[in-house]
């Protein structure tokens, strides 16, 4: 194996062994996307949505998404702990690769946000979802791409800051306009122009149509292709720029 | 050839403030087998010129030679041939002793099976076996200074980089350390280079001091010949002689942040 590979699983395999002894932490980002859906899907059921298929194949996609931003974005927290330990720098003068130092936590990150995602979508069953089985795993292959982007993302702004209380307000400032502006809870097609026009600019939108239209089994829309393409190009910018974090100093 | 060598090494901080001349040009030499004592009130740029030398932080100026490799062209091999224990350790406090040192181990690329006999051996020479299976919270401060060296240790580096190891400890931990480090360089013929806030620490283990102030090397020689040179006779205190090069005293940074 060459060395990025065994480097990414060693990587891999510490913080994921971390991860596994706090149980409660691995739920807890259920949390909050499950009060959705138990106390506000049932609102929707005899909405008219503007979407094709049930109000469920609507805001399941959204959830599973919120999900990912909310749990990835704040995963830098967990750096700037190490940082302060002195984890990260004691890591950078072993000659271990430092994109693998950011491959492996990302890999741990997107593997828990998927599980979560599972969990999710077997309660959304219980609530009443119906969805082609395709349409799932797609949901959780974007999910799994938006969550390393967003942790990749996180990790790089970690890497710049000194204290936890510089980077809890950004990332709050990021997350919820994000929410809003995609489109993750009710769909954009029930918007006005302008606030339609706006959510295009956020790449979040396309992930959370191409979803919905994979839940529906519309698998050749253009709304699956261009969520793709957009996952694709935010996910090479954002392992770019976390990438370069794990190569320069840290602040 | 030397073990270590820089020439005008420096480094220079963007800050929002403005630029911040951390180190402005450093000239060492350091010797295989030789501890040198690295010196100089706080923030002098002890530990900014480590970070450089174990490639940390890029230089913004100067050159360096460790181990035989050039610091810039050859960060990897610096990296192989060099060991870093920073001023603030680098264990997780969750994890065990033993989980830290073989990670620790197959960072250093060691197979799975040579990374826990390395751990052993180093717990053994370090006296750490006792504690294998302890989360690292539950250490005294002597016995995580120990792991934070073997953890340094790990991969037998020729040159060593110690950063304020002892600042905290009780005397008799401070006196197990420095036993340690004499045993290495006895032993392995390692080259330690160690800043200290304790001119009593520098006196008794170093072979030469350097003493470094506003980024610069203002004064180097064996102790005896820097209390004869700047503090008038060799019966002088190493502390005078560290007053009248800097014009200040080396109090210990104990309220420190941790080091970033
Ligand atoms: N990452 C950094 N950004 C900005 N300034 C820094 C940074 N690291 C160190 N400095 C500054 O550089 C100077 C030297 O610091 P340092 O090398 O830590 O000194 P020492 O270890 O000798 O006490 C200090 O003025 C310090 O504030
Ligand atoms: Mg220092």
């Amino acid at each position: 194996m060459s060395p990025l590979l065994t480097d990414t699983a060693l990587v891999f395999g510490r913080y994921a062994r971390q991860t596994l002894r706090s149980r409660l932490q691995m739920l807890f980002g259920v949390l909050m996307p499950l009060l959705y859906l138990v106390f506000f899907g049932p609102l929707l059921t005899r909405l008219p949505l503007a979407a094709p298929g049930s109000s469920w194949q609507v805001l399941v996609p959204g959830l599973l998404l919120q999900l990912a931003l909310f749990g990835a974005s704040f995963c830098g927290f967990g750096i700037i702990v190490e940082k302060q330990y002195g984890v990260v720098e004691r890591m950078r003068v072993t000659p271990v690769s430092r994109l693998a130092l950011l491959l492996g936590r990302v890999l741990r990150d997107a593997l828990l946000f998927v599980f979560q995602a599972v969990l999710l979508v077997l309660a959304a069953l219980v609530m009443g979802l119906r969805a082609p089985l395709g349409g799932i795993l797609a949901g959780f292959a974007f999910v799994a791409v938006l969550a390393a982007a967003l942790a990749s993302l996180s990790y790089a702004l970690a890497m710049r800051v000194r204290l936890p209380q510089e980077f809890g307000p950004v990332i709050n400032a990021v997350t919820m306009p994000s929410m809003l502006l995609s489109g993750l809870m009710l769909p954009m097609a029930l918007a006005p122009g302008w606030l339609d026009a706006l959510s295009h600019v956020m790449p979040l939108r396309y992930l959370v149509d191409a979803v919905r239209a994979a839940f529906t089994g519309d698998y050749g829309s253009p709304a699956v292709l261009r969520g793709a393409l957009v996952a694709a190009g935010f996910t090479a910018l954002a392992m770019a720029l976390g990438a370069r974090a794990f190569r320069r100093a840290a602040a | 050839m030397p073990a270590l060598s820089t020439s005008g090494l420096a480094r220079t901080f963007m800050t929002k403030n403005g630029p911040v001349e951390a180190v402005r040009g450093i000239d060492l030499t350091v010797e295989r087998g030789e501890i040198l004592g690295f010196l100089g009130p706080n923030g002098a740029g002890k530990t900014t010129t480590l970070r450089m030398l174990t490639t940390l932080l890029a230089p913004t100026g100067g050159s360096a030679t460790v181990a035989g490799r050039d610091l810039i062209r050859d960060p990897a091999g610096v990296r192989l041939a060099t060991g870093y224990v920073a001023q603030s350790g680098g264990v997780d406090p969750h994890l065990s002793v033993h989980e830290e040192l073989v990670t620790q181990g197959r960072l250093y690329r060691l197979t799975k099976h040579r990374a826990r006999e390395r751990a052993e051996e180093l717990a053994d020479a370090l006296g750490l076996t006792g504690l294998l299976a302890r989360r690292t919270a539950t250490l005294s401060g002597g016995q995580r200074r120990r792991l934070d060296l073997a953890m340094g240790l790990t991969h037998r580096p020729q040159v060593l980089f110690l950063d304020e190891p002892t600042t905290g400890l009780d005397p008799g931990s401070r006196a197990d350390l420095w036993e340690l480090v004499r045993t290495l360089r006895d032993t392995e013929g390692t080259t330690v280079l160690l800043t200290t806030h304790y001119l009593d620490e520098a006196d008794a283990l170093a072979d030469r001091l350097v003493i470094v102030d506003r980024g610069v090397v203002a004064a180097e020689g064996t102790p005896d010949a820097l209390k004869r040179t700047h503090a008038g006779s060799p019966g002088a205190s190493l502390q005078d002689a560290f007053l009248a090069v800097t014009g200040r005293t080396p109090a210990p940074r104990d309220t420190a942040p941790l080091a970033v």
